[in-house]
């Protein structure tokens, strides 16, 4: 696993309160970990600080899944 | 139209001095000081160094890691006390008709400690706003009275009283005029607050209103005595169930007292100052007793504000005795705050919890610290100094005065 996805994995199981073995990269943030619309927003915010990327609303709405975040931030991240 | 009857029908607590009724109501009677050397953060700096924190409180007891994120302390507080009150008033919540079922909860400052820690976060992010979504509504004074709805589907009315100190005074006076006029059958009311951070304890330092005996915190709150120094900051919450009385029979609840009337005035004199009369301390006993149809020689205890600030103590005094007259001098008085600390807007909610009890055991708590006489205040009233004294309550008043100058008072009844 990446550097970079176990980061992320760390991020989600401490701000969403699941266990590890949830956060698949198919793993949907709503219909799989139990997010609601704060959370998600939180969760962004944090990958934003922990990568120090910042991430724009349009593509901050087509992070869906665990995988997307990983994907997005292999992209962008410096 | 005819107004409702309304009883209390159920008690939940977390103080200084215990973290349900059983314990709070045992460290009140046997005079238990909830002082001790802040935990919480370095203070070093700070002029105060001692509080009544609550003790022993593990929220993930209560809440999983995720919920406890998005809960300010205040709020913790108020689910739990919910939670027993609920408990304790053998309530059916699955049952009940949810839009007769209301909150109204009392914060005289709400999420303080998460303003802190947003605030700080800005400061320290160099000037980018990177808020967390749940800044506000874990912030907010009202969204104690939010999360308690949640909890039990309780679709009837919902909101926050804020008057500082007497905010969950408030709470409860409303929520017993809203059953008294037939708006709902059942309120989780009362109040809660967690402000012992760097901000609460730096921001009443700076008014001067809070003691500085850092060499003796126990001893500390010392309510009407000549070296009293101010108050002691303490936090925690005190939840009630008032109940309909029909509602509180049929389903055969066991009933604590009746909740007979309230006052609400105001000293429209100074920010945080008492009316050096005690005027609007007195009329609100007046209104509350006049609520509640009850006679002066009723009244056997008032738990009263008294919350050791030199101008507090005074003021209350004369005004009880303008109230009663001859009668002030047979009542009890106690102020709970010598063990609680004061724990602003939730205040009002443990200290009526006092008083119900001390209807239902026929025990007065007392007034602990009591060294020196003060010869600003009439020592021939019966303020129970530093013993718990047994008699029959028939009527207690509980008082409560907030900076702004609002002062509430609720009177609660023995059943008959």
């Amino acid at each position: 696993m990446s550097d970079i996805a176990s980061r992320v994995k760390a991020i989600i199981v401490d701000k969403l309160g699941v266990d590890e073995t949830e956060v698949t990269p198919e793993a949907s943030f709503t219909n799989d970990l139990g997010a609601d619309s704060l959370d998600t927003v939180e969760l962004i915010m944090e990958f934003e600080k922990e990568f120090n990327i910042a991430i724009p609303d349009d593509q901050a709405e087509n992070i869906g899944t665990v995988g997307d975040a990983i994907a997005y931030i292999e992209e962008n991240a410096k | 139209m005819e107004l409702k009857r309304v009883v209390v029908t159920g008690l939940g607590a977390i103080t200084p001095i215990g973290n349900s009724i059983e314990e709070y109501w045992n460290s009140l009677v046997n005079g238990v000081s909830g002082a001790g050397p802040i935990t919480r953060f370095d203070t070093t700096n700070f002029k105060t160094k001692f509080a009544c924190e609550v003790k022993g409180f593990n929220p993930t007891d209560y809440f999983d890691r995720k919920e406890v994120k998005k809960l300010d302390l205040f709020a913790q507080y108020a689910l739990v006390a919910a939670e027993q009150a609920v408990q304790n008033s053998g309530l059916d919540v699955e049952n009940l008709d949810p839009d007769s079922a209301g909150v109204i909860w009392g914060a005289g400052i709400g999420g303080i400690i998460t303003f802190l820690e947003e605030a700080r976060g800005f400061v320290e992010s160099n000037g980018v706003p990177r808020f967390s979504p749940f800044f506000i509504p874990k912030m907010i004074s009202d969204i104690a009275a939010g999360h308690i709805s949640m909890k039990y589907n309780f679709r009837g009315p919902n909101y926050g009283t804020v008057s500082a100190c007497a905010s969950s005074t408030h709470a409860i006076a409303d929520a017993f005029n809203l059953i008294r006029l037939g708006k709902a059958k059942v309120f989780i009311t009362g109040g809660s607050e967690a402000a012992i951070n760097e901000a609460g304890v730096g921001g009443f330092n700076a008014l001067q209103a809070l003691s500085t005996r850092n060499d003796d915190p126990e001893t500390a709150s010392r309510p009407f005595d000549k070296d009293r120094d101010g108050f002691v900051i303490g936090e925690g919450a005190g939840a009630l169930i008032l109940e309909e009385y029909e509602h509180a029979i049929n389903r055969g609840a066991t009933i604590y007292c009746e909740v007979s009337g309230a006052g609400m005035t105001a000293d429209a004199y100074h920010l945080t100052a008492p009316h050096p009369d005690g005027l609007g301390a007195r009329k609100v006993m007046e209104s509350a007793l006049s609520d509640g149809n009850v006679a002066l020689d009723e009244v056997d205890y008032i738990n009263v504000h008294g919350t050791a600030t030199p101008l507090g103590d005074i003021a209350e005094t004369k005004a009880i005795k303008e109230v009663f007259g001859d009668h002030a001098f047979k009542l009890n008085i106690s102020s709970t705050k010598s063990m609680t600390g004061h724990l602003l807007g939730a205040a009002g909610a443990v200290e009526s919890i006092a008083a119900i009890l001390a209807i239902k055991y026929g025990i007065v708590p007392p007034t602990i610290n009591h060294f020196t006489d003060d010869d600003e205040i009439d020592n021939k009233l019966n303020f129970t100094f530093n013993k718990a004294q047994h008699r029959r309550v028939r009527v207690a008043l509980s008082n409560t005065f907030g900076f702004g100058g609002h002062n509430a008072s609720v009177a609660f009844k023995a059943i008959e």
